[in-house]
């Protein structure tokens, strides 16, 4: 076992003090260290997307990252996006567009989305499908997923306006 | 699907990097977006006793124009190729493909440094650097040295660095004038591993084509450059007999593999009419920016 490191990591906000093995999976460290549970594991090798988080406000997936690697850095998961009676835009347009049913891909889909939302213009539903495509989903076959990213895009243009 | 125990070094330099390399010996490894190799350390394909963190080296992700290349740093994140107007504006293809490799949550941390070090035979970077005439800088505890893209992928994940060497910089001449490109993937999913991916450059002059190169992804053990059928465009305008000529030449070099997600005869096939489709799209662009 190699020796544990101090680090400092900004989580939701909450600066989190903790010693780690280098070998801790950033995931690991939040679902387990910190025992936010919202981001799921589910591949842990990069392909499900289930685990993405926001790292310093740009998405990645937390299973291919030491939490070492997180010292100094700000990491946002699902639990800072709302909760049960204060749901972000997001939240509330997956609760009413059922893009959800077993749940255990939707924290890495509201994340990725949030990202997604950020950097493109997300045109069209296929420009949406194509951000996703790195997210999967058993349950779904995405079409309310979509639906409810693409309610999301079409109220924030008319907000701009 | 948990890492074994490693020991852990934040490089602060590019010196300090290598000079941990090489006192770790042979079972170090960089750690720069670690996209291709945590998944590795998670299913313990890999073993490295140290890792040493890149990540934190200033100045290692930059994007500089000079007045006959692009410099770009290895750190560099696909998703900063990707949205780079410097090479939108120099190099379109690169972004074009940049749109290719793997999805946000992977663009926003891989590096170009770390995926033309690991050469996997289907990834994008290693084609572009190939087509583009890139060369790579690597220091290592014993000097600084520069490779050439063509010399630079050996086979499949092996490339020409060794124990204690680093790429620490990509350098990409910049395409004559009058040069047209096209750009061909075909994954199972966007995003995945090309089974097969081509990427076209044509420079006309007086009609005829100047200049040509074509390279390939996904269809043998390292994406590769088609002498061969660069060589019969040359000094032709392109018309379909042309195009017909060029795809044999390059079915007949390719070796790929068969695979879960698709057979080598496919591939071949792929690989053919993806190459039309680039030729074509590639000599488009160079007659209508000729006009």
């Amino acid at each position: 076992m190699s020796k544990a490191r101090d680090i400092t990591v900004t989580v939701n906000g909450d600066a989190c003090q903790a010693s780690v093995e280098p070998r801790l999976l950033l995931s690991d460290f939040l679902r387990q260290t910190l025992g936010l549970t919202g981001t799921h594991v589910g591949c842990e090798h990069g392909v499900c997307g289930a685990c993405t988080v926001l790292l310093d406000g740009d998405s990645v997936r937390s299973c291919l990252m030491f939490a070492v690697q997180a010292d100094g850095r700000r990491v946002e998961t699902v639990e800072s996006l709302g909760c049960i009676g204060q749901m972000n835009a997001l939240q509330q347009s997956f609760h009413e567009h059922h893009a959800l049913q077993c749940g255990f891909c939707t924290p890495g889909m509201l994340i990725t989305a949030t990202d997604l939302i950020k950097k493109y213009p997300l045109a069209t539903d296929d420009d949406i499908r194509e951000g996703l495509s790195g997210n999967l989903c058993r349950c779904t076959g995405y079409e309310h997923i979509v639906k409810a990213i693409r309610a999301v895009v079409d109220g924030k243009a008319g907000d701009a306006r | 699907m948990k890492p074994a125990s490693f020991d852990y070094i934040v490089a602060e330099s590019i010196d300090m990097a290598v000079a941990s390399l090489k006192e770790a010996g042979a079972d170090a490894k960089i750690i720069a977006g670690g996209q291709s190799l945590v998944p590795m350390l998670n299913f313990r394909l890999l073993r490295p006793s140290v890792l040493v963190d890149i990540n934190g080296i200033a100045g290692l992700a930059f994007i500089e124009e000079t007045d006959k290349d692009l410099r770009v740093g290895a750190l560099t994140r696909h998703h900063q190729l990707e949205t780079s107007p410097v090479i939108a504006r120099h190099l379109p293809i690169l972004s074009c493909a940049m749109t290719h490799v793997a999805h946000l949550a992977i663009r926003n941390r891989g590096t170009i440094g770390g995926s033309l070090s690991h050469a996997d035979p289907a990834a994008e970077l290693p084609m572009m650097a190939l087509l583009l005439n890139a060369a790579l800088h690597v220091a290592s505890a014993s000097g600084k040295r520069t490779v050439a893209a063509r010399d630079f992928f050996l086979d499949a994940l092996t490339v020409d660095l060794e124990g204690d060497d680093m790429v620490t910089e990509i350098a990409l001449p910049k395409l004559p004038p009058r040069t047209g490109w096209g750009f061909e993937e075909v994954a199972r999913r966007h995003g995945d591993f090309a089974l097969a991916a081509v990427a076209v450059t044509l420079t006309v002059a007086g009609g005829a084509i100047a200049q040509a190169r074509i390279a390939l992804t996904g269809v043998g053990p390292t994406a590769l450059r088609t002498t061969a059928a660069e060589t019969l465009l040359i000094g032709h305008a392109l018309e379909p007999n042309l195009i017909g000529r060029a795809i044999e030449a390059v079915r007949a070099v390719i070796m790929p593999e068969t695979d879960l997600h698709a057979s080598a005869d496919y591939r071949r096939h792929l690989a053919g009419v993806l190459t039309g489709r680039a030729l074509d799209a590639a000599w488009r662009r160079a007659t209508a920016s000729a006009a």
